[in-house]
């Protein structure tokens, strides 16, 4: 990538300094908008329940909805439940992602197969595959297996999930990597092993972590698997939420209480990832 | 790759100078990949041409057995997924259109110097981070709903009839939600195409008298063509499965039902008739492939400019 200096999309060379200010301005608002749904959810869960159900303040803000939501009553799912099992199963299956994605790209950048376009099509093309058209029979035989309602069903089709665009992200991270760098440490005769932690690992980490963080958002959102092949014990964060609805009483303060819990680690690792997302997103097309 | 290439690349006693242990780093997430994505997928062809139920919902087991092209002679014969179909190419055009044409929009507001700019960029990509879970409660609890919504109580402060936003629109409700969710996508790539665009083209363009408007079009757009194929290409993987909007908002119905969303209504989401479930599941993924097909040539050809 080449450095340069840019102005950025002006309305014209002369662009006035009065249009400057209002589409400055006009950026602020959109982006006001845009936030407001989830400005207004964090607002409502410090409200108490009846003033989110008539969107009032009366009775002021307060965190005890936080704290009747991570206390939960007997026979429901608990907060604590939900968590450690979103964690392992997001912590375990990005791991192996990583695990099984940083040799591949290896093998796809830095002493690159044969063919390696037709591979890194092929694990692409497993995004092209509608979840549907492969769901009983994982269904099938996770009954079978008696992988329903356990983490390790979940670990399995995570790491399934996010290995194409982890392949696809590493790879473009370590073709850029310095060649020289690479062959010297041939010369030396040093193994991949050592190649990928002393040469390759330190200059591609800022990529790899930004990779490990994306594959992390998407595991801890997923919903689909989660609600089909693991329920009671197993549950994950989504579930949780859900839970959180109720058809008795007074319940959108909780709610967005809940909501907030369950989405402020991702969040936060999306605002830290978000320089080197789109790469990510875009399967590396876009550096 | 040929053996007298290997012998030309490699050396002697390079570890890695025979093709096969070249590929050897490849193999473990080759092998995972196929087996958690391909075999199900061979599984859910040979289920498509029996009758399999699952045997622990039927009340009278029926032993599985081969009804050969019986499920897919039955599928266009279908109204419900007939409209299913129409209801997913509605969705996903729609959610892919509108979020790109917003997206390039605020793009182009984002792709210049002003106070706070980080901040606002930040404001705009976290509904993109949401849980779609939790975005879809946010809007039908929040938004729409017609007990606590914000929407139905301006409606009313302004004089206006309220209105029952998803029952009475269930289609543009989620497809509010999705926009909503992609557009911060979309901004991010068009941003990145705004802001790999050469600027001695424009500047010397401007020099040449061309007014803004015609630096836009004439030089802007083009440059940006590729990264709105590629912004429509990846938002419509994601938009054509959309589930959890749908499951959370309507629970499915007459105008949501979506594709993925009949087919697991079908069979693990309440028929368990995983034999014809699996037909229709197979139709979506021939039409899949064609828009695959497509969409790997754009990808493809952003690739060009790598180091090969």
């Amino acid at each position: 990538m080449t450095l340069r200096v840019r102005r950025g999309t002006t309305l014209g060379v002369g662009e006035s300094r009065a249009a400057v200010i209002g589409l400055g301005m006009a950026a602020w608002v959109v982006g006001m908008l845009w936030i407001f749904p989830v400005a207004w959810t964090l607002f409502t869960s410090f409200k108490t329940e009846q003033d989110a159900s008539a969107q009032t303040l009366h009775h002021g803000l307060t965190f005890a909805r936080y704290s009747e939501v991570s206390h939960s009553t007997t026979g429901t799912l608990s907060l604590g439940t939900a968590f450690t099992n979103s964690a392992v199963v997001v912590l375990v299956s990005t791991f192996v992602v990583l695990l099984l994605a940083l040799p591949a790209a290896y093998a796809l950048a830095i002493r690159p197969v044969a063919k390696w376009r037709d591979v890194l099509f092929f694990f692409i093309s497993t995004k092209f595959l509608p979840i549907v058209a492969s769901i009983f029979p994982i269904y099938v035989y996770a009954e079978k297996w008696n992988l329903i309602g356990t983490r390790t069903i979940l670990i399995i089709l995570y790491i399934a999930i996010n290995l194409p665009l982890a392949i696809w992200m590493t790879r473009s991270f370590f073709a850029e990597v310095p060649r020289e760098l690479v062959e010297a440490a041939e010369i030396d005769g040093t193994n991949l092993f050592n190649q990928l932690r002393s040469v390759i690992l330190p200059i591609a980490a800022p990529g790899i972590a930004a990779t490990a963080l994306l594959c992390v958002i998407f595991a801890w959102n997923e919903y689909f698997y989660a609600i089909q092949l693991n329920f009671a014990n197993g549950s994950t964060m989504p579930q949780w939420v859900i839970s959180n609805v109720s058809t008795r009483g007074n319940f959108l303060a909780k709610l967005s209480a809940a909501s907030m819990i369950a989405c402020l680690p991702v969040i936060l690792a999306g605002w830290a990832a978000q320089k080197r997302m789109i790469r990510g997103l875009s399967m590396g097309a876009i550096k | 790759m040929s053996a007298a290439d290997a012998t030309l690349k490699g050396r002697v006693g390079d570890p890695f100078s025979s093709p096969w242990r070249r590929r050897l780093p490849l193999l473990p997430a080759l092998v995972f990949a196929i087996a958690v994505t391909q075999l199900p997928f061979l599984v859910s062809i040979y289920y498509s041409f029996t009758n399999l139920k699952d045997r622990t919902q039927s009340l009278i087991p029926q032993p599985t057995r081969y009804v050969g092209i019986d499920n897919y002679r039955k599928i266009f014969d279908d109204p419900f997924f007939r409209q299913a179909m129409w209801t997913s190419v509605k969705m996903t055009v729609l959610a892919v259109v509108l979020s790109l044409v917003i997206g390039t929009l605020f793009a182009v507001l984002l792709d210049r110097r002003f106070l706070g700019q980080g901040l606002v960029r930040t404001l705009l990509i976290t509904p993109f981070l949401l849980m779609p879970v939790v975005a879809a409660l946010i809007w039908k609890q929040q938004m729409f709903s017609s007990l606590f919504g914000i929407l139905n109580k301006v409606l009313t402060f302004l004089g206006l009839n309220s209105v029952a936003f998803i029952s009475d629109h269930p289609l543009a409700s989620i497809v509010t939600v999705l926009v909503w969710q992609w557009t911060p996508f979309m901004m991010l790539i068009m941003l990145a195409g705004l802001q790999s665009q050469p600027s001695d083209i424009i500047e010397a363009a401007g020099v040449d008298g061309a007014t803004p408007l015609g630096i836009f079009r004439q030089l802007t757009l083009p440059h940006l063509r590729r990264y709105l194929e590629l912004g429509a290409l990846l938002g419509s993987i994601y938009i054509v499965q959309a589930f959890d909007a749908i499951d959370v908002m309507t629970g499915g119905g007459p105008g949501s039902t979506n594709v993925p969303y009949f087919v697991y209504q079908e069979s693990i989401g309440g028929g368990f008739r995983y034999g014809s479930a699996s037909a229709y599941a197979i139709v979506v993924v021939i039409f899949s492939i064609v828009i695959a097909t497509f969409s790997l040539r754009v990808l493809s050809g952003l690739l060009k400019d790598d180091r090969a």
